[in-house]
């Protein structure tokens, strides 16, 4: 079995779906001959050709206009943003077509869509191309929203988005990308939807986090076992709809919850997680519930991102706080 | 200095029959046949009978409001005669010409602007798209389609309508672009009528003709008299069949008039000088059909008469079936969202339901 980066499984996953079902089709910028900007779509039109591997003019609405189109005639669309910072012009698109097409027409017509796009900062980036966005997206009815925090994972949640007969956007964490190796089995077995997953056992706080901040979040638990503190981690994988039945589980077990997310704190989806659990958990917990997030600010450009980005210092001090409070 | 001219372009105009019935040319194949012609004239009459009895609905409380069609009918019921059935319709919201021709009915069309999602169920046109209102967003969608047909080489097209403020959306051109650059089978029906709500077209943009905006996307232009069905067809079929053959697509720019106002929460009067409408009126388009017919010994007083009744007769029915439709029960807004509903969203449903409104609700 291959170990293999995060990047890799998503092509790996892309491929083997292609291979799968004729009807999966790839659009965007640069994701031909480039094979993507991150890669992410090295060596498929070379294998699948120039109908199935297509490269857009540079217009993000339009790609997301053009999926809606395809996929009403019964292609499964996998759409490249290049960034997340440029998907503001395919919000119409994904909100008033995309994710509303079944409602509208009672069923008749249908999206399934796959928006790819890399999601968050830590790479040194231009301006533009570090953000958090998912808040803008999970407000929408008939839309799912995905993250991936592991190789395995965007293997798995991939295969689970493309086959999904509705748009699902897929967040793909810049930073994660290239920076760890597992060993992912090229199966065609897809991960469940609307699930989280439980990443490590704990019995003092329950911490939830998604994307990049997964890994800077077990880095500071992994710090605080050494203090004797306890953290359950849950991976939200599913950013919309959320699990919050697996997320209360937990709660009522460890007490205590925070959430860390890279995202800019107000209306960040920490405040839909904390309450959800501020209304039907509240006398389970033994101390109030914490958000660590980015700030209230312009996604700073690079020289400042990882003032911005919470740390694995600030994510432990953080947990520390709220069980020791 | 080496000044030489690399790209020229130029914008042509097709009428076909004028103002009074008078034909110019010899006519295509589809207009020498009195059938086509009396069938294109006969759904013209009915979307003018059909509107006035919409608008009078929404007046009485019994419509929500209503996007009505009068002045367009030569233009939307040519294209709708120029399409084949295995063809896909992109429209806006008020070319009910070419939607009843492919299939849509008139109860479907009253259902929708009763405020009811299953207006756009059709049980005809099953691929057509429902009406779009985010102005200029359904072109991408033509393009898409387009481009289906070409990766699975189906002979087929999309016709995508917009209007003349809509050539000033990004999405307009951002597909127009595309299909240019792929050589999609897709038509661009401009219906330039005068007026985006209250704009007039000599604000919307500094461009002499509409079709012009083709040129920049390497796709054709054409401009026509969108008050003479027997042109707009003839140009329509000309765009398709090169769709068809793998030409690529087409901008056409249907010159015509919005009768009446923009919709039924709309007035014309605040905006428009005083003239305009009444001149606008004496082009009308069934006026000329009907005279072009009757310089044929096609078409008479009695003939009008018989349809004019059959339409109504028609409208009725349908103005009933649109009456006695149940109002959806609370559950539908939430029926249709996902194909695989997240758990959480039943707690809601639930909620809804208890709190259903009890009363039938107005129409």
């Amino acid at each position: 079995m291959a170990k293999v980066t995060l990047v890799d499984a998503i092509n790996m996953a892309l491929a083997s779906e292609m291979a799968r079902d004729p009807d999966v089709v790839l659009i965007g910028e640069d994701i031909g001959a480039n094979g993507g900007v991150f890669r992410a779509t090295a060596g498929l039109q070379q294998r699948f050709g120039r109908d199935r591997v297509q490269d857009t003019p540079l217009a993000e609405g339009m790609i997301a206009g053009m999926a809606v189109g395809m996929a009403a005639q019964g292609l499964k669309v996998v759409a490249e943003i290049q960034f997340m910072g440029f998907i503001y012009p395919a919000l119409d698109q994904i909100a008033n077509h995309m994710a509303r097409q079944r409602n509208r027409t009672r069923g008749r017509l249908t999206c399934p869509v796959v928006i790819r796009t890399p999601h968050g900062g830590g790479i040194h980036a231009p301006e533009h191309h570090s953000e958090s966005l998912e808040t803008l997206l999970c407000h929408h009815a008939g839309l799912r929203v995905l993250c991936p925090a592991s190789p395995a994972k965007a293997y798995g949640l991939m295969l689970a988005a493309i086959r999904d007969p509705d748009p699902v956007v897929f967040l793909e964490p810049t930073r994660l990308y290239r920076l760890a190796r597992q060993e992912v089995l090229d199966d065609g077995i897809a991960l469940p939807l609307d699930k989280c997953h439980l990443l490590r056992e704990g019995e003092d706080v329950t911490v939830v986090t998604w994307g990049a901040m997964t890994h800077d979040t077990m880095r500071a638990v992994e710090q605080l076992a050494l203090e004797k503190i306890s953290c359950e981690v849950i991976d939200l994988a599913s950013l919309s709809p959320i699990d919050h039945d697996t997320i209360l589980e937990s709660v009522a077990r460890t007490g205590r919850l925070v959430i860390v997310h890279e995202a800019a704190r107000n209306l960040g989806l920490g405040a839909e997680i904390a309450a959800t659990v501020a209304e039907r958990a509240l006398y389970e917990l033994h101390a109030p519930i914490r958000r660590i997030t980015g700030y209230d600010t312009v996604m700073p450009y690079f020289k400042l991102e990882h003032d911005y980005i919470p740390s694995v210092t600030r994510i432990a001090d953080g947990i520390r706080d709220t069980v020791q409070a | 200095m080496r000044l030489k001219t690399v790209a020229e372009f130029q914008i042509a105009y097709l009428q076909r029959v004028d103002a009074g019935g008078e034909a110019a040319g010899e006519l295509p194949a589809f207009a020498r046949d009195d059938a086509e012609l009396q069938k294109m004239y006969r759904l013209m009459t009915l979307c003018r009978l059909f509107d006035a009895k919409a608008i009078n609905l929404q007046r009485t409380g019994k419509l929500g409001t209503y996007a009505p069609c009068t002045g367009h009918e030569a233009t939307h019921v040519a294209v709708g005669a120029a399409m084949r059935p295995e063809d896909v319709l992109f429209p806006v919201y008020r070319e009910y010409g070419t939607q009843i021709w492919r299939g849509v009915t008139l109860a479907e069309i009253l259902i929708y602007w009763g405020g009811d999602e299953r207006g756009t169920h059709f049980a005809g046109p099953r691929q057509d798209f429902p009406w779009c209102v985010p102005i200029g967003s359904q072109c991408p969608h033509a393009a898409g389609a387009a481009m289906a047909f070409k990766i699975r080489n189906e002979p087929r097209c999309a016709v995508a309508y917009l209007g003349d403020g809509a050539t000033s959306q990004g999405a307009f051109y951002e597909a127009a672009n595309l299909a240019g650059a792929r050589a999609l089978p897709v038509v661009f029906v401009i219906v330039n009528n005068g007026w985006a709500i209250s704009v007039p077209v000599s604000e919307q943009t500094g461009a002499r003709t509409l079709a012009q905006k083709a040129v920049a996307a390497g796709v054709p232009g054409i401009q026509v008299d969108g008050n003479d069905a027997v042109a707009v067809r003839e140009v329509m079929e000309t765009a398709l069949a090169r769709a068809r053959a793998g030409e690529g697509p087409t901008v056409v720019e249907a010159l015509t008039y919005r009768l009446s106002d923009h919709t039924t929460a709309d007035d014309a009067t605040r905006y428009r000088p005083a003239g305009e409408l009444e001149a606008a009126w004496k082009l009308e388009p069934l006026t000329r059909l009907r005279a072009l017919l009757e310089r044929r010994g096609a078409w008479d007083e009695t003939r009008e008469a018989a349809l004019k009744a059959e339409c109504t007769k028609q409208i009725d029915e349908a103005v009933q079936a649109y009456f006695s439709h149940p109002r959806p029960a609370c559950d539908a807004m939430f029926e249709h969202l996902f194909a695989h509903p997240p758990a959480a969203l039943q707690e809601q449903r639930e909620t809804a339901r208890r709190y259903a409104q009890q009363s039938p609700g107005a129409h």
